[in-house]
């Protein structure tokens, strides 16, 4: 299960809907070993394209430093799909290359409605998993 | 002559979990090399060598120090003593 607050589930939905046509992609970062995400950090797509994504290089160094310095991990690794489904394609589940993190997929295939899931992608394996808001956050807090 | 390897969570088991490892090395390849004949397995996970040149797997990101290996010469970057050399699985997908 992947519990995320309500304001970065809409923060990722837009990002998604900012870059469409081309996917976008991002990570939230949370303290080591606590399965919360806590900080919203969208990245860029360095190959621009609607059926792609790559985290730029130098850009993901530059984050994954940051996280080893704060003490934190990859929580999530979103990404959109902006003509096809919100489910890990082939390439998606070849390319999974952190066991530990939650892999939100968002479609940006219909205009109104975004859709919004979560896997775990281990050993080439994929496992779709709940997402909810914290227990604390009251239902329907989150704008999308 | 000491190079710190920082390795991602990916490749820790090859290192028997641990996060950097010592080697040297006066180029990437021959550093992995170094490294490969105490963490077997590595090698094959960084470098690609099927079809005619061998080279970085393309969905590895090698570093040397700040930089992007693949623009100071792929493997056969020079590397000097206490350079670091870190490595990140590129995060990558796409709609198919």
């Amino acid at each position: 299960m992947l519990t995320l607050p309500g304001a970065l589930r809409a923060a990722i939905i837009a990002h998604a809907r900012a870059d469409h046509p081309d996917e976008a992609c991002g990570v939230i970062a949370g303290p080591a070993g606590s399965d919360r995400p806590e900080r919203f950090i969208p990245m860029t797509n360095a190959e621009r394209s609607p059926t792609f994504y790559r985290f730029d290089s130098l850009e993901q160094l530059r984050v994954w430093r940051e996280m080893d310095d704060r003490d934190e991990e990859p929580v999530v690794i979103y990404h959109s799909h902006t003509a096809t489904e919100a489910y890990p394609s082939r390439t998606d589940i070849s390319y999974a290359s952190e066991p530990g993190a939650h892999y939100v997929l968002v479609s940006t295939r219909d205009p109104d409605e975004a859709e919004f899931r979560s896997f775990r992608i281990v050993d080439g394996v994929v496992t779709e998993e709940e997402v909810r808001a914290p227990d604390d956050e009251p239902a329907g807090a989150a704008p999308e | 002559m000491a190079i710190e390897v920082r390795i991602p969570t990916i490749l820790r088991s090859y290192t028997g979990g641990a996060k950097s490892v010592e080697g040297s090395g006066d180029t990437l390849a021959s550093l992995i090399a170094d490294l490969e004949e105490r963490y077997g397995g590595l090698q094959e996970r960084l470098v690609d060598d099927s079809g005619s040149t061998a080279g970085l797997r393309r969905f590895v990101n090698v570093y040397l120090n700040d930089e992007d290996v693949r623009f100071l010469g792929g493997l056969d970057a020079p590397l000097k003593d206490g350079d670091t050399v870190t490595v990140l699985p590129a995060v990558a997908g796409g709609a198919r």
